[in-house]
């Protein structure tokens, strides 16, 4: 069963067309590479589901129902969780905090509520042994390594009951090592039943980690079809427009 | 496998005592301890129940106005027209009183005239963009200028019906003795200390001082925020100033002249950074200890008073030079 449903959604911006015409479903557990040139429409597309664009034309359905969207915030509400290219974390503040940024618990009665620091440690902690990543909450920021970061900013889209996690571009600014770190990352989200949208340009990524490849080109949706189904020399074709559609 | 991963999430890197030791306001309170022994031995006035008196009280006023710049030094931000806005919120005090209104009246508008300012300022920093230095820095001159305005640059030390009352609340002594402004910062740096602590407003004051866009992208709202946070530092200002005026029983317009300067010299000397993410309510209180001691003690020493500026520009350079020291160690 599909968690989203695209169907033909198109966003312009005055004259420009930066998504045309473009549908497609994500199935739960499962992990969709988005590839495509710069100026491609990736980054637009992810936008809108992220809800910070509004699509011009078509609509967005979220299990079976239409889903639209005003702000970020509501689509985290509705189980669509963003880890952005730049991770979005703050180097002074302990891993758990950041984890935590913007929905912090408390505890305590009316206005007087305080910050649940072990609450917040106990269950960062947790989630990080989910994803098998040795971070520990009590940590500042500051002093970890590229694959610990993205795994604090992919806790964070575990903190609810995330449907869908969209990735902007994880693996781009980071070592060879941390890459395989976090391919495990998503695959551990995976696991959990959760949809990965894995926006990338790397061609390696996609393929080992990915179920499913759309391919992107001049706003238009040239490919969508299984890893299984597809290779590199294709993608590459396809994006750079030596294939003109599959 | 999954037992020395849990071991691993589990285990705290750094014990209480080595965080203490690796904090800068730690070894600033170790400065002004050596220093008070060092002056109790080396002069007969230093420990004497009135030095040590007017040392705390001295202490206060720059104290307090610095747990409130703490708050906008965390956010990353600056707030100059603290000493000038002190000057103000004394004069609104003053003149209020003077024309026969009550103690309860004249602290209520010196209130309202700080939060107005911060307000002004913060709305101008966060939702038009403005830089803070710049924001503050006219924010100083006008507030300046509208106490001379108001005060028509007369001193103002006669304050109506409850004028006695007014003088018990800042130079009295309520509890044992203590000076009275000397309470007043000790409870607000205990609810600083808390605010910043345990609120969820102050966790996300340092996630702005950190990384600004990342605040804004997982939800904080950092304008309001920002905005509150120029006012609790207007705020401040106008707490001191109320209990300065008491304090000394006669408000010029000279009042907070130069004083932010070592407002912020005290909140940085006491480990809070310029650049944002890092402060204590503690530390700020330490720094303007420091400060004052070392005022005072140039004084006891018979050192020429001119040499101050010397003596308080080191302080504040050795106090970032150790944080430095320890951020090389940690790099290499």
């Amino acid at each position: 069963m599909s968690v989203l449903e695209l169907a033909n959604i198109s966003k312009h911006f005055g004259a420009i067309q930066a998504v045309n015409d473009v549908s497609l479903t994500i199935e739960a557990g499962q992990v969709v590479g988005l590839m495509g040139d710069n100026g491609a429409g990736k980054s637009t597309l992810v936008k809108m589901i992220a809800g910070n664009f509004r699509p011009s034309h078509g609509t967005m359905q979220m299990d079976g129902k239409e889903l639209i969207l005003h702000k970020p915030v509501e689509a985290r509400q509705h189980g669509i969780e963003i880890v952005h290219q730049d991770l979005a974390l703050c180097n002074n503040l302990t891993a758990a905090a950041n984890v935590y940024l913007g929905r912090e618990l408390r505890r305590g009665v009316g206005p007087f509520r305080i910050l649940d620091y072990a609450a917040m440690y106990k269950r960062a902690g947790q989630i990080f042994a989910v994803l098998k990543s040795e971070t520990r909450p009590r940590d500042l920021v500051k002093q970890m390594s590229g694959g610990q970061r993205q795994a604090v900013a992919i806790a964070r889209t575990m903190l609810s009951q995330a449907k869908i996690v969209l990735m902007d571009e994880p693996t781009a600014a980071i070592s060879v090592r941390q890459v395989a770190e976090v391919l495990n990352l998503i695959r551990h989200l995976r696991d959990q039943g959760i949809a990965v949208v894995l926006i990338s340009h790397r061609m390696p990524d996609v393929f080992d980690v990915a179920d499913r490849v759309i391919v992107m080109r001049r706003g238009r949706k040239v490919a969508d079809k299984t890893i299984a189904s597809s290779s590199p020399e294709e993608v590459t074709g396809l994006i750079t427009g030596a294939i003109e559609q599959v | 496998m999954a037992v020395t991963l849990d071991q691993t999430i589990a285990q705290k890197q750094h014990t209480l005592l080595t965080r203490v030791f690796a904090s800068q306001t730690f070894w600033v309170v170790i400065a002004v301890i050596l220093a008070c022994l060092f002056l109790s031995v080396a002069t007969d006035s230093f420990a004497t129940t009135k030095n040590l008196y007017n040392i705390t009280r001295n202490i206060t006023f720059v104290a307090i106005v610095a747990l409130g710049m703490t708050f906008v030094i965390i956010t990353g931000g600056i707030d100059l027209s603290v000493g000038s806005v002190l000057c103000l919120c004394s004069m609104v005090l003053a003149v209020t009183m003077h024309a026969g209104y009550g103690i309860e009246i004249g602290i209520a508008a010196a209130i309202a005239t700080a939060l107005i300012i911060g307000a002004f300022n913060g709305i101008l920093i966060a939702y038009l963009g403005f830089p803070p230095f710049v924001v503050t820095l006219g924010m100083l001159s006008i507030a300046r200028s509208l106490a001379m305005v108001a005060s028509n640059n007369t001193v103002v030390f006669q304050f109506g019906p409850d004028h006695d009352k007014l003088l018990a609340l800042g130079g009295g002594a309520f509890v044992f003795g203590i000076a009275n402004p000397v309470l007043y910062m000790i409870v607000l740096a205990l609810i600083t200390g808390f605010v910043l602590r345990w609120t969820k407003f102050g966790r996300h004051i340092f996630a702005i001082g950190g990384n600004e866009h990342a605040a804004t992208l997982t939800g904080v709202p950092v304008r309001q925020i920002k905005v509150a946070v120029y006012m609790i530092s207007a705020l401040a200002a106008g707490l001191a100033g109320i209990i300065q005026t008491g304090w000394l029983g006669a408000v010029t317009t000279n009042l907070g002249n130069g004083m932010e300067l070592q407002v912020i010299a005290a909140t940085v000397i006491g480990g809070a950074n310029l650049a944002g993410g890092m402060g204590t309510a503690f530390g700020a209180v330490v720094g303007a200890a420091l400060i004052e001691v070392i005022r005072n003690s140039l004084g006891l020493l018979g050192i020429n008073a001119f040499w101050q500026g010397v003596f308080i520009g080191g302080a504040i350079l050795m106090a970032v030079l150790f944080d430095r020291l320890r951020n090389f160690r940690r790099n290499e």
